[in-house]
C-alpha cells in the first residue's frame, strides 16, 4: 500500500511509527581495552604476582652476600652459587633476587598508601564540596597547612616523632598524599555539585553519604582514577626518599627505592645495578598508567585532554 | 537569477570503530540563487546543521565527505586546498551560530570582535571594517550605533546580541550568509525582534541566505524557498508558499501538525476537575524571594514581589512570561530549593517550612520538581532502573521484586519500552531522557509537580508528543501541575489557569479561556501577538501592532515602586503608572488583572488602536495602522 491509497488514521499511524522520536541510541559498548591497556594489565599483574609470591620463587634470599664481587654484570656466574641474571649491588647480593623481594615492599606499600590517601582524601574533599559552609572553610584550612609544608620535612618529622615500621610508613605517606587528593576530589565535587541531579537527591532528603558516594563520586571517578596513577608514581617516590635517608624500609629489606640509591655509586664503574630497580618503579608505574588511560580514554573519551 | 550556491549531492558520513560508514546525509541537493533566503527544515539529528557547515567546507571531527559537491560560483569548496578554504570561511560563507551568548569572547569590545573577520582576512582595512560595522548597526536598528563598538557583550542584552552576530557575519559582505537556529533560544518578544532585523538587513544587503531551524512558523515570514530535511535525506523542497499552504508529503504535514498554534481561549481539551478531593492544595502567600542576604524581609536582589498564587486541586497553573521575570525562581521557593524572604507556601493549608532542609519527607514527597534540562537532571552514572528505583524505595519502602515491578509500570506510564530500565541516559535520545525525568518525579507519588520548562529544549515533534503526555497523566493520575514556560501556545493547550509573570510580579492570573480573551493586560497582549503564525506576511502585519512599537526592544527594569512594565506599556499613564502600585482589577470572577487602566480602557485601546504618545515613546508608526487585535 501507498501513502496515497491511505485512510488519515492509518497513515497517522504509519507516519508515527515511521518519523517517531530518532532512533535509539545504539546499546552498551563493553569496555575493550587496546594492546597497550593489556601491556599495562600483564605488567601489573606480573609485579602483583611477584608481591606475593616473590620471595618463593627468587633464586636466593634477599639479605644473602653471595656474590664474588660487588658490581658484577648481568649473567656473570659466581662458582658456588650459580648464574645472577642481572648481577650483583654493591654488597655483592644478587640483584634480580632482590628486585623480586622489593616488590613486596614498594608495590605493596606504595599501593595500600594511596589506597589509603585515596579514601580519606576523596570522602573528605567530596565532603567538603557537598556541605560546602564552615565544613568546607575547616577542611581545606587544615588542607591547606599540610600542603604548606614539604612533603619530605613533614614525612621525616612523623617518622623520627614515631618510629619507622611499615603501618608508620604508610600511615605517613597516606597522610601526606590525602591533602593533594582532597584538593582535586573538592574541584570536582564542586563541578557535579552544580548538576540539577545531586540538588534533585538533596531534595529528596537523601544523606550526605548517598550523595557523596552514590551521586557524585561516580561522576568524578574517571578523572581520579587518571590521577590515581600520577599519584602513585609520586608515593614510589616518597617512600624512597625515607629509604634513602635511612627512615624507610630498614636494611637489609630490599624495596626498589632504596636499591636505586644505595647502588648509584656502580654508575661510575660503568654497572647497571641502579638501572634495573628503577626499571622495575618505571615498568610498574607507567603499567598502572597506561590501563587507566586506555580506560578513560574508551569511556571518556575527551577526559585525557582535559586532564591536561 | 544565476545560481549563486549549488549543492550536489552532498554525502556525509562518520565511522564505526570497525572502520564500517554511518551516512549522516544522504545524497542532498539543493540551490541557493542570489539574494534568496533557502530555510532548511528538519528536528534534531536530521542532519541540517553538518550540511549548513558543509558549506563552508568544514565538518565536525570524525565525519567525512565521500562524495557530492558544494559549488560557489561554480567552484566546488570541498575539493579546494585548506588556504583557500580557509579564505572562503567568514569572508565569501559566513556563519552564525545558535547562541551569540556562546559566541562572543566577554573579554573583548564588541567593535573589536565584529570587524575581526573582515579585517583579519585583509579585505577590509580596521577603519573602513569600522565604519561598515557602524552602517550595519543601524540597519539592524541597534541602540546608540556610535559608540556600541566599544562595549562589552554583557553590557547589551540578549537579542541584541544576536543581531551583533548579523553584523559580525555581513562585515566583509560575504556572497552567502548561514543562519543555524538564530531565535530558537530567544523568547517570542526577543525573537520578533531578531526576525525583523535579520530579514530587514537580507533585503538591504542583497545576499543570499541558508537558515537552518525547526520552526516552520519562522520559516514562514523569512524564506524564500523550504528544504524539508528528515534523517539526511531531502523529504520535500518547494517555494516557501507551497510548502506551507500546499505541502505534499506526509512529512512535511506532520511537521505542520506540530507547529503550535496562536494561543486563544477555548484552545485547551475540556477537562473537568473531579479528581479526588485528598489531592493537596498549594497556596502561595504574600511572598517575596530573591537571592542574597535578607535584610527586614527584603532580599539583596529581590526576584519576586509580594505574589499570591492558588493551585487547586489537580488543576493545571501555567506560569508564563519572559526569561528573567522569575518563572523558576517560583517553583523554585514552592519546591523549597530557594527559601522565600517573606510570605508563606501552603501544602493543604499547613504551612511548608521556607527550606526544604526542614521539610519532613512526606512534604518533599507531595511536592516534586522537575528540571529543565533532562541531560543535567539525570545523573550520567546511574542506570535509569536506579534513577527511577531510588525515589520508590526512599518515599514508599519498595524493595527487590515489587520496586522491580514499579519501575516497569512506570516506564510503560511515560510510553517507554521496560527494557529501558539497564541503560544509561546518555543511551537515550532527548525526548526519551525527559520522558524518564517526568517518570522520577512521578515515581515519588507525589501530589504536585513543578515543571520547569520541560519542553523548551526539545524541537517541537518530539514536544508536542511530550505535552500528549502531560495531558494523559493529568488525566491518569489526578496530580496537579505547575507548568512553567516562556511559550504560550503550550501553555495555553495544557493549562487549565494561568499566571503571567512580568519582572517578578503577577500581572495578570486567571482561567485559561479568560487570560487568553479580551481584556488582556497589555503584557499579556503583547506575548500573544508575538508568537509566530504560520502565515506569510505576519512578520509584517504584526510589526505594525502597536503593542509591538513599543513594548519590542525594550528592556526589562525590576522596579519596586509602580508597574513594572511601564516602559513598554502602549497605554502608560505618566505620573501614575511609574509611581504607584496598580491595583488589582477582577474583570470576570477568579481573573485578576492587575494595571491603574480600567477593564474599559483596556477594552477602548483594543477597539480603536489610536497611539496615545506617552513620555517614554518618541515615534511609531503614524496612525491608521488599525489591525484589530484577535
Amino acid at each position: 500500500m501507498t501513502d496515497t491509497t491511505l485512510g488519515p488514521d492509518t497513515e497517522n499511524d504509519q507516519e508515527k511509527s515511521i518519523y517517531d522520536e530518532l532512533p535509539d541510541a545504539p546499546p552498551k559498548k563493553k569496555l575493550k581495552l587496546s594492546w597497550t591497556g593489556k601491556l599495562g594489565v600483564v605488567i601489573v599483574a606480573f609485579w602483583i604476582i611477584m608481591a606475593i609470591i616473590g620471595p618463593l620463587v627468587a633464586p636466593f634470599h634477599e639479605a644473602d652476600i653471595i656474590g664474588d664481587d660487588s658490581f658484577m654484570p648481568p649473567f656473570s656466574a659466581t662458582e658456588d652459587e650459580g648464574n645472577h641474571l642481572l648481577g650483583t649491588d654493591y654488597l655483592e647480593r644478587d640483584i634480580w633476587s632482590r628486585v623480586l623481594w622489593g616488590a613486596r615492599n614498594t608495590v605493596g606499600i606504595s599501593v595500600v598508601a594511596t589506597l589509603l590517601a585515596y579514601m580519606i582524601g576523596v570522602t573528605a574533599g567530596i565532603g567538603a564540596a557537598v556541605r560546602k559552609g564552615w565544613t568546607d572553610m575547616i577542611l581545606s584550612r587544615v588542607n591547606d597547612a599540610i600542603l604548606s609544608l614539604p612533603t619530605i620535612m613533614l614525612g621525616l618529622l612523623i617518622v623520627v616523632a614515631l618510629g619507622s615500621s611499615i603501618p608508620i610508613l604508610i600511615g605517613t605517606a597516606a597522610i601526606i598524599y590525602a591533602s593533594s587528593v582532597f584538593r582535586i576530589a573538592r574541584a570536582y565535587g564542586q563541578e557535579i555539585m552544580v548538576m540539577d541531579y545531586v540538588e534533585s537527591a538533596q531534595a529528596r532528603g537523601e544523606t550526605i553519604w548517598w550523595i557523596i558516594f552514590r551521586e557524585v563520586l561516580p561522576n568524578a571517578a574517571m578523572p581520579l582514577a587518571t590521577d590515581f596513577g600520577l599519584r602513585l608514581v609520586f608515593v614510589v617516590l616518597f617512600i624512597s626518599s625515607l629509604s634513602f635517608l635511612g627512615l624507610g624500609i630498614q636494611p637489609p629489606a630490599a624495596d626498589w627505592g632504596s636499591m636505586v640509591r644505595q647502588n648509584l655509586e656502580g654508575l661510575q664503574y660503568g654497572s647497571l645495578a641502579p638501572v634495573w630497580p628503577a626499571l622495575a618503579i618505571a615498568s610498574f608505574t607507567i603499567a598502572i598508567n597506561l590501563i587507566v588511560d586506555d580506560i578513560s580514554a574508551k569511556s571518556g573519551g575527551d577526559l585525557a585532554k582535559k586532564m591536561i | 537569477m544565476s545560481e549563486l550556491f549549488e549543492i550536489d549531492n552532498l554525502q556525509i558520513q562518520a565511522r564505526k570503530e570497525d572502520g564500517t560508514p554511518i551516512p549522516i546525509v544522504k545524497g542532498v541537493s539543493f540551490n541557493i540563487k542570489a539574494g534568496e533566503v533557502v530555510a532548511l527544515i528538519g528536528e534534531s539529528g536530521s542532519g541540517k546543521s553538518t550540511i549548513s557547515l558543509a558549506t563552508m567546507a568544514y565538518c565536525r571531527p570524525g565525519l567525512e565527505f565521500p562524495g557530492g559537491e558544494v559549488r560557489l560560483h561554480g567552484k566546488d569548496v570541498l575539493s579546494m586546498d585548506p588556504l583557500a578554504q580557509r579564505s572562503l570561511r567568514g569572508n565569501n560563507v559566513a556563519y552564525l551560530a545558535q547562541s551569540a551568548a556562546a559566541t562572543f569572547n566577554p573579554a573583548i569590545t564588541i567593535g573589536e570582535q565584529v570587524t575581526e573577520a573582515a579585517v583579519l582576512h585583509g579585505t577590509l582595512t580596521q577603519e573602513e571594517a569600522d565604519q561598515r560595522a557602524v552602517e550595519l548597526y543601524h540597519a539592524l536598528e541597534l541602540p546608540d550605533p556610535e559608540r556600541l563598538g566599544r562595549r562589552y557583550p554583557h553590557q547589551v542584552s540578549g537579542g541584541q546580541l544576536q543581531r551583533l552576530m548579523a553584523a559580525m557575519a555581513l562585515v566583509s559582505r560575504p556572497d552567502l550568509l548561514v543562519l543555524d537556529e538564530p531565535t530558537t533560544a530567544l523568547d517570542v518578544t526577543t525573537q520578533i525582534e531578531v526576525l525583523k532585523a535579520f530579514k530587514k538587513v537580507i533585503q538591504d544587503e542583497g545576499s543570499a541566505a541558508l537558515y537552518v531551524t525547526h520552526d516552520l512558523a519562522v520559516v514562514a515570514q523569512i524564506a524564500d524557498h523550504i528544504v524539508v530535511l528528515y534523517a539526511g535525506e531531502i523529504q520535500e523542497q518547494g517555494p516557501t508558499d507551497q510548502i506551507i499552504n500546499n505541502p505534499k508529503h506526509p512529512y512535511t504535514k506532520r511537521l505542520m501538525a506540530a507547529v503550535k498554534p496562536t494561543p486563544k481561549a477555548g484552545m485547551g481539551d475540556d477537562t473537568e476537575f473531579e479528581h479526588e478531593a485528598e489531592i493537596a492544595n498549594i497556596e502561595v502567600r504574600n511572598m517575596t524571594a530573591g537571592y542574597g542576604k535578607v535584610k527586614n524581609g527584603e532580599p539583596h536582589i529581590t526576584v519576586l514581589r509580594d505574589i499570591n498564587i492558588k493551585i487547586k486541586n489537580g488543576h493545571v497553573v501555567g506560569i508564563i512570561g519572559e526569561s528573567g521575570c522569575g518563572k523558576s525562581t517560583l517553583a523554585r521557593v514552592i519546591a523549597g530549593l530557594l527559601p522565600a524572604a517573606k510570605g508563606e507556601v501552603l501544602l493543604d493549608g499547613k504551612k511548608l517550612e521556607p527550606d526544604m532542609k526542614n521539610r519532613s519527607s512526606a512534604e518533599l514527597k507531595n511536592v516534586q520538581f522537575v528540571y529543565q534540562m533532562a541531560d543535567t537532571a539525570l545523573n550520567p552514572r546511574q542506570h535509569i532502573s536506579d534513577i527511577l528505583g531510588r525515589p520508590i524505595e526512599f518515599y514508599r519502602g519498595m524493595k527487590g521484586e515489587e520496586k522491580r515491578a514499579e519501575v516497569a509500570n512506570l516506564l510503560r506510564l511515560v510510553e517507554l519500552p521496560v527494557e529501558f530500565a539497564s541503560r544509561y541516559p546518555s543511551e537515550l535520545s532527548g525526548g526519551q531522557k525527559q520522558r524518564v525525568n517526568l517518570a522520577r518525579a512521578l515515581a515519588a507519588n507525589p501530589e504536585i509537580m513543578l515543571c520547569d520548562e520541560v519542553t523548551s529544549a526539545l524541537d517541537s515533534i518530539v514536544s508536542s508528543n511530550v505535552i500528549t503526555l502531560l495531558k494523559k497523566l493529568r488525566d491518569q493520575t489526578g496530580v496537579s501541575f505547575v507548568f512553567i514556560s516562556h511559550d504560550l501556545s503550550t501553555v495555553g493547550s495544557f493549562a487549565d489557569e494561568i499566571v503571567v509573570l512580568y519582572a517578578g510580579r503577577v500581572v495578570e492570573q486567571g482561567p485559561v479561556d479568560q487570560v487568553l480573551a479580551p481584556p488582556f493586560h497589555p503584557y499579556t497582549r503583547l506575548l500573544i501577538s508575538s508568537v509566530p503564525e504560520m502565515r506569510i506576511g505576519w512578520l509584517e502585519e504584526t510589526m505594525q501592532k502597536r503593542e509591538m512599537t513599543v513594548g519590542i526592544a525594550r528592556g526589562v527594569e525590576i522596579t519596586a515602586i509602580g508597574c513594572p512594565f511601564f516602559n513598554r506599556c502602549p497605554i502608560a499613564i505618566d505620573g501614575t503608572c511609574d509611581t504607584q502600585t496598580p491595583p488589582v482589577r477582577e474583570p470576570s470572577p477568579e481573573h485578576f488583572i492587575s494595571c491603574h487602566c480600567t477593564m474599559d480602557e483596556i477594552a477602548g485601546v483594543e477597539e480603536t488602536p489610536q497611539q496615545i504618545l506617552h513620555g517614554f515613546e518618541k515615534a511609531g508608526p503614524e496612525g491608521g495602522s488599525a489591525i484589530k487585535m484577535l
